[in-house]
Parts: structure tokens; C-alpha cells; sequence
């Protein structure tokens, strides 16, 4: 096994070019999990956590380009504005041992279906973007097009992570996970919902229920719709229990969830509804506050 | 490989190191620092939680490799230098927060760094602190007796000095 620790962006690019078979390491608190328990023997390791940059995040206008190796601690203590749904998220993962270490791009590049970031980056809008590099170029990958399988994505082999973009919230974001404790926790399921009352839309991400993060597509449509028709994002008048039942039904609708030793197919339906309409309640009620001015 | 880095203050070096290989087994297996406890060696348990550059982490779940010039502080590290116990070591032996001990490194690691952080914390946050490290024996109460003394005698400390 080689080590390899560039300390360049550009040496990290040389370097997967030239390794393509290369695992990146950034946190750690995925890959040497599986390097401990013998689970993975990769032919080199590509350390990633001399590279300043990935460790950085910015502003421009409404986006945030958080870069790929900024820790979820960092995430929590520094991107609670812009980003509500995802330091949420962040708060939720392993302890503060592990919030010091884990990583947005770990959790991109490990493409867990259980992955605590992934629900809330869907939520955040479709405009969301992963950037992917190789000594080839940068492109921009959408974040409905990142997830393509059971831990897998769409980087190429000689693709690294750098950042990603995402928009700053326009309005509250809500996030909800069941595990068996509130630490060191991997999600049965979770949800992720995002209220965007600049175009009138919704967002939502499931994690840990099918084999890949997803949206759930036609409860986002249902959802913009009814609040639109019924005049709710002028009015802040909550979404009344027949809304929120359906809106449950259609997020449940959407996912595909599997029997494990986390959880039950069945237990997953039935969560996810519960958190569809809880995150919508709790989200809608601070709209409501922030329309209406009221501390 | 070899790995160098700073470790309590001193230089080590390890020679042979596999590329695989954690920072906690380099620390416990090559340069004579024990005191992090390998317990579920996934990032589950807290024992080997130690300053890396003044940040607590898990040190089974840094390659060795990343340690390379760099800062770690083990729990060998938080007593004053003469063999004798830290305010919070001290305060975990006169609480009765130590049984069997497995945990205790890891849990005096992250009690310093709380205290460090935020030198009178709420029970609540006492909680959150210690939520990644778990203790088999305890229950706990002792451990949350263990870092109110410290807290205490700290901040006793502060008002005498200050």
C-alpha cells in the first residue's frame, strides 16, 4: 500500500490521475473503519487533509461553496445561517470526537445510503452542486445526479471532490433522524425538508430508506401546490391535518425501503411519515414567525 | 513509512509503519504511549479520544500517516510533567468516576477539552461532551460527579490565582 499526501490541490489531482485506484482520506471516520476491520485493502491511500483549500468555505451572493474537507464541527459552529438544514444534520452525526473529524465531501465520496448530509443537501434545492475535478477539468454535478447506487456516485476514477455549492437558505429548513440514542447514531431513516418561499417550492431528502438519498418528488409538487392555491405562503396559516397526512403519505410513497438490522421496511414507512409531517410543522412555524415578525 | 511527530511535547519516530496503520496503534504499539485505550477501534467508543493539533479526536480513526508533523497530546500528557495527576485526573480518582479504567483516558481527554472550552458547563452540556465515550461500569453519575469537581476546583483555582 503507498501514501500518498499531496500538498497541492494540484499534486491531489496529479496524484488520483496517476492512481486512479487511489481512496481518498479526509476524516477518516469511514475509511479506517473499514481499514481496521480488514474490510478494505485499497492499493494507496490519498490523504487529503494537507490541502488548505478543502478546508475553507465561502459566500458569493446566495450560494455557500463549502469546501470539501471543512469538519462538521466547523459546519456547526460557522454555517448555522445559511445552511440551517445541514448543521442540523451535522449535529446529529457520531459525537464531538467524530464531528471534529468527518467531512460533507467523506460523506459525498462514501455515498452512504445513511449518510447524515445527504437528506438536507436534496432539501436544499436542485441547484445544489458537487464539484468534481481531475487534472481533466472541473465539472459540476447536480445533486440529484450525484447518488447513482447502494455507495456509489458519479465521480469518474481520477475525480476528487473540492466543494460544494450550496444556495444559502431562503427560508427554514428542518431535519429529524431515528436512531436508538441521540450520539453515535446511524440513521434507521431521516428526513430532510426545506421550505423556499422565494419560488414557492419545497424541498425534501429521505435518507436511509432506499438505495440511494432521495427526493420525494411528488410530495415536494403536492406540497408547493397546495400552499400556493390555498395562499398559505401570504397568509402563514398553517397547512391543515389533511395536508400534512397526505404530504406524509406521498414522502412515504417515494421511498424504498429495505429490512435490516436497523430497522424493519415497515418501521421506515411509517417514520418517515411521522418526520414528514413533524419537520413540515416545526418548519412552518417559524415561516409563520418570520412573516409575521413575532419573536 | 516512517512517521515523526510531536507527542507530549517530545519528537518521536516510528520506522516500519504500514500505510494502513492508525494513529493509536502507532502511539500504543511503537512509541510507548499506552494510555489510549484500543477498544472498538470504529470511532463507537471514545478511548482513544487525543488532542491532534489541540483538536479531541479518535485516534484509531487517524491513519498514522496524517499524524506526520504534527501535535498530539495523549492522556500521559495532561498530568503536570512530575508523575503526579492533572486537576481533572485527580478529580476522576476523588469522585470514584474510575472501575475498571478502560474508559478513563479517553474520558479525561474530552473533560479537558470541555473545561477548556467552556470552564462551568451545565449538566446538559457535561452530556453532550462525554456522548461519544462510553463506560461500561459507571453509569455515568460518578463520571458527571468527576467533572463537576473539576469544574469546581478550576474555577476555585481561578479565584485564588486570579
Amino acid at each position: 500500500m503507498e501514501f500518498l499526501r499531496p500538498a497541492t490541490w494540484d499534486e491531489a489531482l496529479a496524484a488520483k490521475a496517476g492512481h486512479p485506484d487511489a481512496l481518498p482520506l479526509a476524516g477518516g471516520t469511514d475509511v479506517m473503519v473499514e481499514l481496521n476491520f480488514d474490510l478494505r485493502r485499497p492499493p494507496a491511500i490519498l490523504d487529503l487533509t494537507r490541502v488548505g483549500e478543502l478546508t475553507g468555505w465561502s459566500r458569493d451572493g446566495a450560494v455557500v461553496r463549502l469546501g470539501a474537507a471543512v469538519p462538521y464541527s466547523r459546519i456547526i459552529a460557522e454555517l448555522s445561517g445559511p445552511l440551517p438544514g445541514l448543521t442540523l444534520a451535522a449535529r446529529t452525526v457520531g459525537s464531538p470526537q467524530i464531528r471534529n473529524r468527518g467531512t460533507v465531501g467523506g460523506n459525498l465520496g462514501a455515498a452512504s445510503p445513511a449518510g447524515d448530509c445527504h437528506p438536507p443537501l436534496l432539501a436544499a434545492g436542485r441547484d445544489v452542486l458537487v464539484e468534481a475535478a481531475s487534472v481533466r477539468g472541473t465539472r459540476l454535478i447536480p445533486i440529484d445526479a450525484f447518488y447513482t447506487g447502494v455507495k456509489r456516485n458519479a465521480l469518474a476514477a481520477d475525480e476528487l471532490i473540492r466543494a460544494v455549492r450550496i444556495p444559502a437558505a431562503d427560508g427554514p429548513q428542518q431535519f429529524s433522524k431515528v436512531g436508538t440514542r441521540n450520539a453515535m447514531v446511524i440513521a434507521v431513516c431521516a428526513f430532510a425538508l426545506a421550505l423556499h418561499p422565494r419560488t414557492g417550492t419545497v424541498g425534501t431528502g429521505i435518507g436511509s430508506a432506499a438505495p440511494t438519498p432521495r427526493r420525494a418528488v411528488e410530495a415536494e409538487d403536492y406540497l408547493g401546490a397546495v400552499l400556493a392555491e390555498r395562499g398559505l405562503w401570504e397568509s402563514g396559516e398553517p397547512p391543515d391535518a389533511g395536508v400534512l397526512r397526505r404530504f406524509g403519505e406521498l414522502v412515504t410513497a417515494a421511498a424504498d425501503p429495505i429490512d435490516d438490522v436497523r430497522g424493519s421496511a415497515g418501521y421506515r414507512r411509517h417514520a418517515l411519515a411521522v418526520m414528514a409531517r413533524r419537520t413540515l410543522t416545526w418548519a412552518w412555524n417559524d415561516y409563520r414567525r418570520q412573516i409575521r415578525g413575532a419573536p | 513509512m516512517r512517521v515523526t511527530f510531536t507527542a507530549n511535547g517530545r519528537p518521536v519516530e516510528a520506522d516500519d509503519v504500514w500505510e494502513g496503520e492508525s494513529l493509536l496503534h502507532v502511539l500504543r504499539e511503537r512509541v510507548g504511549l499506552p494510555g489510549s485505550k484500543n477498544a472498538c477501534e470504529q470511532g463507537e467508543c471514545g478511548s482513544c479520544t487525543v488532542y491532534l493539533d489541540g483538536v479531541p479526536v479518535c485516534a484509531c480513526l487517524v491513519a498514522a500517516g496524517q499524524a506526520q508533523g504534527r501535535e498530539v497530546r495523549t492522556v500521559e500528557g495532561l498530568g503536570p510533567g512530575d508523575g503526579g495527576l492533572g486537576l481533572v485526573q485527580q478529580a476522576f480518582v476523588d469522585a470514584g468516576a474510575v472501575q475498571c479504567g478502560f474508559c478513563t483516558p479517553g474520558l479525561l481527554v474530552q473533560t479537558d477539552a470541555l473545561l477548556a472550552r467552556d470552564p462551568r458547563p451545565s449538566d446538559a452540556d457535561i452530556r453532550e461532551a462525554l456522548s461519544g465515550n462510553l463506560c461500561r461500569c459507571t453509569g455515568y453519575e460518578k463520571i458527571m460527579d468527576a467533572v463537576r469537581l473539576a469544574s469546581a476546583r478550576a474555577g476555585a483555582g481561578r479565584e485564588v490565582t486570579g
